[in-house]
Order: structure tokens, then sequence, then C-alpha cells
């Protein structure tokens, strides 16, 4: 394995990236910080900057007017990273599929910048956060190799 | 000499993207300019082009922290444009659910704002106290938030009272942990000093600046929709308008946390009077005509408007949010702060800009600014909490007292 994902995998640390969500997945993702859920006990740390980041967890369809900025966090975001699509809109656009003022699911917008990118995808509206939990660690596991 | 300085749109501020430009002269900040729209996915649009039992589902994605409210004031401009009444059970379930949501929202707020100046303590106990209130909407609707329970002219699913019990005692626990917390602000001289004559809002900003909800009642202002237009079972029982005459953040905290207490007290009411019946008009035809809905969000007054050519889909809808009035208050309470104090004071009236963005903005990005991080800026905000504490004398992160 190589060594960058070697150290991906260990103590990860993940920048929250809110699209354009209704905040609802935001909210559940500060859920998994705060005492009944704590994701900090297995290392996994809500970092201010995507320069620190291992893992994105973006939120929600992407508007047209944040697709710009959404592109430029993921430049720059250290390679290799994950991309954690949470909830149903970042999965698969949900109810805003025929917005007007959507220019696509985060994964689209980030597949055409780099077409190699880790993208693992979290449903539910939202998911509870358990299953954001749950998400990470598989996302882990799949580069440790452990499952596909 | 001035600098501006760019917030966002991506900051640890707010889970939500916004552009803050500052401009500042040494600490002070001179000038604020709030670019948005990075939210708006043109939720007025597709709702023209839904029925209105799918309209439903949409406005509880308006805003995830708010999905009672929407979905409520957009039953309540429907219920307007017919004329109809909805059954007093129903009424009864509305109120349920608007005052737990209420309790979450208020003590998300009140757990953010203790980040904001430091105290992570505050955040992690505020968030704890949340947990029991989205289990015993989960029990009583299904999902932790957006339950899709509520419709046009009553409810899809009635609660199940075998859950009461268990919500009256949550309800009672709630209150003695908000009392706590509320005494730990209270008695706080750090938070004193970083809240007291912080951001102030006078009574005559608020007016001009038309806010609504607690960021007005904490100026002075008595407004409350529940009160002035009472909906629901508001009229049936028996609690109190907070108002605060202060302005500051001291006061926006306390008039949020004492709306806690109040809000346990509307649901232990309705839950002893929680009458039988009906849960539900049946809708036949929607006529021609307009409808207006108003209610009290846990930010402020929505407000919900419909007009209706007499087809299944809403001609035009429209949505106001509470937070749409509240942020431009920014200028009346940011001008004049040190930039340290600009992050709870921005943070003070509790923005959503999921609720807020209908319409786009022009944002013209400019260049060779000097960027600071809203986490540069979090940290100069825990610094100056540090500092305050070292000049009293006391521990920076203090445990919260743990009897109550």
């Amino acid at each position: 394995m190589d060594i960058f994902k070697k150290a991906l995998i260990k103590s990860p640390w993940v920048y929250h990236v809110g699209t354009s969500g209704c905040n609802n997945c935001d909210i559940e993702i500060l859920d998994c910080l705060t005492p009944r859920f704590d994701i900090e006990r297995f290392g996994i740390k809500l970092v201010g900057s995507p320069r620190h980041a291992d893992i994105l967890l973006v939120s929600g369809p992407v508007a047209s007017h944040c697709k710009e900025p959404l592109e430029q966090v993921y430049r720059e975001t250290p390679k290799p990273c994950v991309v954690a699509c949470v909830g149903v809109c970042a999965c698969s656009m949900g109810i805003f599929k025929d917005a007007y003022s959507v220019s696509g699911p985060p994964d689209k917008v980030i597949r055409a910048i780099d077409p190699n990118a880790i993208i693992v995808y979290i449903p539910g509206c939202p998911p509870r956060p358990e299953a954001i939990i749950m998400g990470i660690v598989k996302a882990l596991q799949s580069l440790n190799g452990v499952a596909k | 000499m001035s600098t501006v300085i760019p917030i966002g749109p991506f900051h640890p501020l707010q889970d939500e993207p916004a552009n803050f430009l500052l401009t500042v002269e040494g600490e002070k900040v001179v000038d604020i300019e709030a670019n948005m729209g990075y939210i708006h996915k043109g939720h007025e649009l597709l709702g023209q082009s839904k029925t209105y039992d799918q309209v439903v589902i949409q406005t509880e994605r308006i805003c995830g922290i708010c999905s009672v409210t929407h979905t409520v004031c957009f039953c309540h401009a429907v219920e307007n444009l017919l004329g109809i009444e909805i059954p007093k059970r129903t009424a009864y379930i509305r109120t349920i659910l608007g005052e737990l949501e209420r309790c979450h929202s208020h003590l998300l707020w009140a757990g953010l704002a203790g980040h904001f100046i430091g105290y992570n303590t505050v955040f992690m106990w505020a968030w704890k106290y949340r947990e029991p209130v989205l289990d015993i909407l989960e029990a009583l609707t299904g999902n932790r938030r957006t339950s899709s329970i509520l419709k046009p002219g009553g409810v899809r699913r009635d609660l199940d009272e075998k859950h009461f019990p268990k919500l009256l005692e949550i309800m009672s626990t709630l209150r003695g942990q908000t009392k706590m917390l509320l005494e730990a602000v209270i008695d706080d001289p750090v938070i004193h000093s970083r809240t007291k004559n912080v951001g102030v809002l006078t009574y005559e900003d608020a007016v001009d600046w038309c806010v609504v909800g607690p960021t007005a009642r904490a100026s002075g202002v008595d407004t409350d929709v529940r009160r002035d237009e009472p909906y629901g079972a508001y009229d049936e029982v028996d609690w109190e308008v907070i108002v605060w005459k202060d302005g500051d953040v001291f006061a926006k905290v306390a008039v949020r946390l004492l709306e806690i207490i109040e809000s346990t007290k509307i649901v232990e009411q309705c839950v002893k009077q929680f009458p039988k019946g009906p849960i539900l008009n049946t809708i036949k035809q929607i006529p021609v005509g307009e409808g207006i809905g108003r209610y009290e969000a846990p930010r402020g007054e929505d407000i919900h408007y419909v007009r209706s050519n007499g087809t299944n889909m809403p001609e035009r809808w429209k949505v106001r949010a509470p937070s749409n009035v509240n942020v431009p208050s920014f200028h009346a309470s940011c001008i004049g702060e040190s930039i340290s104090d600009v992050t709870i004071t921005l943070a003070s009236c509790d923005p959503c800009y999921s609720c807020t963005e209908r319409m786009a903005v022009v944002v013209d990005p400019g260049s060779g600014k000097i960027i600071y991080t809203g986490n540069d800026l979090v940290r100069m905000g825990q610094e100056k909490t540090k500092a305050i504490a070292r000049e009293l004398g006391r521990p920076p992160d203090l445990p919260l007292k743990l009897e109550f």
C-alpha cells in the first residue's frame, strides 16, 4: 500500500463543506462530535481548513453559485483524500433534481476536475449520525483493503 | 487606513456558506457587507411545479432545523386560502411538534454560541441536552427531524399517546437542565464580559431594521405571533412572552434559554389537555384565491404566501423566512465592535441561510485582499475569552455545576 493511503486511514481529519444543503445533514455532522456519538474517540476530528483535511464531508446539492468554491476547496485538499457525499441531495440531488439554479450533485462536480477521486455515498434525509460514522468507517476500510 | 477582511464562503463559523466583507480600521469594524446566495436552490419556482401535498414535503427541506415551522406555515397559508378550520387534536399535535422544535433549535444555538466564545463545555452540554428532544421527536413522528407528518387540513399520522409519559419526563428534565445552563450564564463573569454590551441592537434599531423573534424580543420589542395572532393551541395554554430590554448578546442568550422553559411548559399543558377527535379535514378542491400563513419560528416570524388558480399546484408560492429580516440588522449591531466580538454578534441572531436565500445576490470578488479565515476569527474570539479569564483569575473553560 502506498504510504499516503496508509497515513490517510489513521486518525482521519474531516472538513465539512456545506455546499447548499438544507442544514439538516450539516447539523447531523456536528451531532457526531457531541457527547452521545463523539467521533473524536476514533481520532476523527473536524478541522477548520481543507488544507488540513483527509476527508471532505459534502452535504447538499451544488448550487451554481457554490460550484466554484467547492472546486477550489477540492483543489486545496491534499491528495489522496476521500469525498463523502452526505445525504440524499448530495448522492442524487433528491427533490432538487429539477431546480434551475443547481449545477449537479457534488460527485459530478468533483469528477469533472479529478476523474480518479475517491467518493463514498451516505444516503438518508438526513442520514443519522450512526450512518455518517458507518459511512466514514466503510470508506476507510475500503482504502485499507478490508472490504470493497 | 481601512482594510477589508473577507470571511467565507466556507468557514467553520457557521455550517452554511455565506460571505461577509468586514471593513476594519485597526481592530474596529467600520462597515460590513453580507454576500449571500450560495444556497439558492430555487425552492419557490420548484414548488410551483408540484402539487400541494408534494410542496409540503419540499417545505420541510427549506431548512432542516425549522422543518415543522415552514410546513405548518405553508399549511396555514393553504388553510387561509380555503377558509377552513383544522380539527382541535391537530392543533395540539402541531403545537407540541412546534415547541419541541423550538427547544432543540434554541439549545443548538446556545451550544454554538458557547463554541464561538471559546466555551466548548457549553457546546457539548447543550447538544447533549438536545439529544433526548430528538429522541422523543423520533418516537412521536418517526424521524429525528424531517417527519413528513403534516399536511394542509391536518396531519397525516396521529401521535401515539403511549409516548406521552416519556415526553413529560424529558420536558421536566430539560427544564432543570436549562435552568442550570441559565444560572451558569448569569453567574459567570467571563461570559458577562464577553456578551454584556456587545453587539447591542437598540430598540430604535430593532424597529428600523424590522427584526423579528428573539432578536427583537431581546431589544425590548414585544412581538410574538403565538400571542398576537394565536394559532394551534396557544390561546388555550398558559405561557409568557419573554422580553428583555438590553439588546446585547447576553439578552439574546437569556431570552432563548428562558423560551425553552416556556416551551416545556406549553408541551406539558398540551399533553394534559390533549383532546380526542379526528386529525384531518380532507380537502377536495383548492379554489381560486390567495392565502397568507404566519408562524412564530424559533428565529422569529415566518410568512408564507400562496396564490391558487384553481389547479392542484400553487400558481405562486412565496416564503419570507425570519433570517431574511434579521441578517441585515448586522449593520446596526456589528459596526463599532472589535473584530473578535464580531463572531458572536454575527451568530447572535441565529442566522439560517438555507431559510433565507430566496434570491441570488451578485458578488464582486475583487482582488488583493488580506485573507483571514473564519477559523482565525473563532480563534481570536476564543483567545479574548481566555485573556479575560486570566485577568479575572479564573480557569478559562469552567466546568458547569453538576447539581440541579
